[in-house]
């Protein structure tokens, strides 16, 4: 299982957390890797505390429980961060990405995440700069690309491009690109 | 060979739709599930030529598939759950007027406490209904075993409605990947439908469902039920051989997995499978004997051939994702240790109930299994045979 990557998304009902997850899997169709997403199922209440999940590896994965041990935990909305333990079952080394303005330093009341690798990325702002709704998803994917080298952005682009395409106009479709390649410059940290 | 993003629901709703069969009735409103929803998008957007019928209630989709199956109709429905609880007389009613019936069936918890998560109560309580069960790991055999299934059941010599199983929302609502055929592909391999004395073929009348009393032939009727699924056994292999020869992925009833010099082994049953096999694989690099069996056809059960991949296997547990109230162990439990009694030497057996209502199961949990396998097998005494996995004990 060590060839497997693990992605958590924490985020809250309308954030496109589940969006994200599943996005994540087609990059990863695109790019011949075998993929799984699915969200923690539940009630899904608009602003209350979902999960997400994807895994990702070059072999057929076979595990369906939800992931334990994550290696990248992507936190949607920075007002989790005191409601939800973001950092649950992450070992040493796990890549946090948290969509906020401050650096990590700056965010009062922030747990303590000493031994993890936080990176933070304004999405909410790129979001609203570029498809002017707060859906902060694609930014976090851009950014995503970015710290982990899973995908190359230009992958990311294309897949966006294919998938959007079909249902939404050209101007939309750009905004969305657009802030997935600000999310991929924009993330900082480490 | 295309591939692409899909969820469980998904892949199955594809699947029935490149087979396109004349009839659907369904119950659209929960517990249904998407596939049902998916195959209205179909029918809505022109994309299939299916009657499609939206009836009030589960119990009401069954009774005009079977209207619809013996007025001659190639025909489907859909359930989980409650669904499945409701539909449960006329279950029994198809398979004895011997209707090709197929419907997928997204394995879900029955209330109550009220619960919509995954587990096997539903299909395993409808396992003596007379339909034949087929169960799956992934959204790829959802899709495959959809497609088989109108083979098995139309068959001459089986003729009896089939029913293929997912795992609700771990499968059915998680998004994998799929490798699909061609509509063409799929049509041709399913073949043109072939109604038996269809009550619509006008110039040959016939009675259904009459009244067969107690100096009639109900018993002779339930026995070529019996033997209908004795030659369903022989059937599903050969489809799934076929099937292979087309897309590269051959079926039979079951699926071993490094059971030739295993000690110990474990017996599951749709997605836990893939946990179990991803766990032995893991437990084989660190040297440990043991071994997978991953079950497909439940009904009809496939007793002689499992008892001879087990054979020399010391110790056996079974992962049932459903209980029997006061009996020995889960249904898939009880038919294991049945299949087994007559092996020499006869292994040892234990039970393991989990993930009931949805509650998941963590490679750690089976690798606590395997634990206690190895320790029963090491001669230590294990008192019962019943374990709970992943239960939350005060």
């Amino acid at each position: 299982m060590e060839q497997v990557t693990e992605i958590r998304w924490h985020a809250r009902g309308g954030q496109g957390a589940v969006t994200a997850a599943k996005m994540t899997a087609e990059v990863a169709l695109s790019q011949d890797k075998y993929f799984q997403a699915f969200p923690e199922y539940g009630p899904e209440r608009s602003g209350a505390p979902i999960v997400a999940f994807t895994r990702l590896s070059d072999q057929p994965i076979q595990v369906y429980s939800a992931i334990e041990h994550p290696n990248y935990v992507l936190v949607l909305d920075p007002t989790l961060l005191d409601v939800v333990d973001v950092t649950a079952g992450t070992g040493d080394g796990a890549v946090i990405i948290i969509n906020s303005e401050e650096s990590y330093d700056s965010i009062a009341g922030r747990p303590d995440m000493t031994g993890k690798k936080v990176y933070t990325v304004p999405a909410t702002k790129i979001a609203l700069e570029t498809i002017k709704r707060a859906i902060p998803n694609t930014p976090l994917i851009g950014a995503l690309a970015q710290v982990s080298g899973l995908f190359p952005l230009d992958g990311i682009v294309d897949e966006v491009r294919t998938s959007m395409s079909k249902k939404f106009s050209e101007e939309v479709v750009n905004a969305n690109l657009e802030a997935v390649k600000r999310g991929y410059k924009e993330v900082s940290g480490e | 060979m295309a591939r692409k993003a899909i969820t469980g629901n998904g892949a199955v709703a594809l699947a029935l739709k490149q087979v396109e069969p004349d009839v659907m009735s369904a119950y659209p409103i929960t517990p249904q599930t998407e596939i049902a929803q998916n195959y209205a998008q179909y029918v809505a957007d022109g994309d299939v030529v299916t009657e499609y019928i939206p009836v009030e209630s589960e119990h009401s989709a069954m009774s005009a598939a079977i209207g619809s199956a013996a007025a001659g109709a190639r025909t489907i429905t859909a359930t989980s759950s409650q669904g499945f609880a409701l539909m449960w007389e006329m279950l029994f009613i198809a398979a004895s007027l011997r209707l090709p019936i197929t419907m997928p069936v997204v394995t879900r918890a029955l209330s109550g406490p009220i619960n919509i998560h995954c587990d096997h109560s539903d299909s395993m309580g409808g396992r003596d209904c007379g339909w034949i069960q087929i169960y799956g790991e992934d959204a790829q055999e959802g899709y495959d075993n959809a497609i088989q299934a109108f083979r098995i059941a139309e068959h001459m010599d089986v003729r009896l409605p089939v029913m293929t199983m997912i795992d609700g929302f771990i499968i059915s609502g998680a998004i994998g990947p799929l490798e699909t055929l061609a509509d063409d592909q799929v049509k041709e391999f399913v073949g043109d439908y072939q109604a038996v004395n269809p009550l619509l073929d006008t110039e040959n009348p016939v009675t259904v469902g009459p009244f067969d009393g107690l100096h009639g032939w109900y018993f002779e009727h339930k026995v070529s039920q019996n033997r209908a699924m004795d030659n369903a056994m022989g059937v599903i292999e050969t489809v799934g051989a076929e099937y292979g020869k087309l897309t590269g992925r051959p079926y039979s009833h079951f699926v071993a997995h490094r059971l030739e010099d295993a000690e110990v082994a474990l017996v599951a049953i749709g997605s836990a499978a893939g946990n179990a096999k991803t766990v032995v694989d893991q437990l084989r690099r660190q040297g440990q004997k043991v071994g997978l069996l991953k079950v497909r056809t439940f009904r009809p059960f496939p007793a002689r051939q499992i008892a001879e991949a087990l054979a020399g296997v010391q110790v056996v547990g079974v992962m049932d994702r459903s209980d029997s109230f006061g009996a020995e162990g889960g249904p898939l439990f009880t038919e294991l240790r049945s299949a087994l009694y007559d092996s020499q030497p006869r292994p040892q057996m234990l039970n393991f109930i989990y993930g009931l209502g949805g509650r998941d199961i963590f490679p750690g949990d089976i690798e606590e299994a395997v634990a206690l396998l190895e320790r029963a097998a090491a001669g230590e005494a294990v008192a019962q045979s019943r374990h709970y996995l992943n239960l939350r004990e005060d």
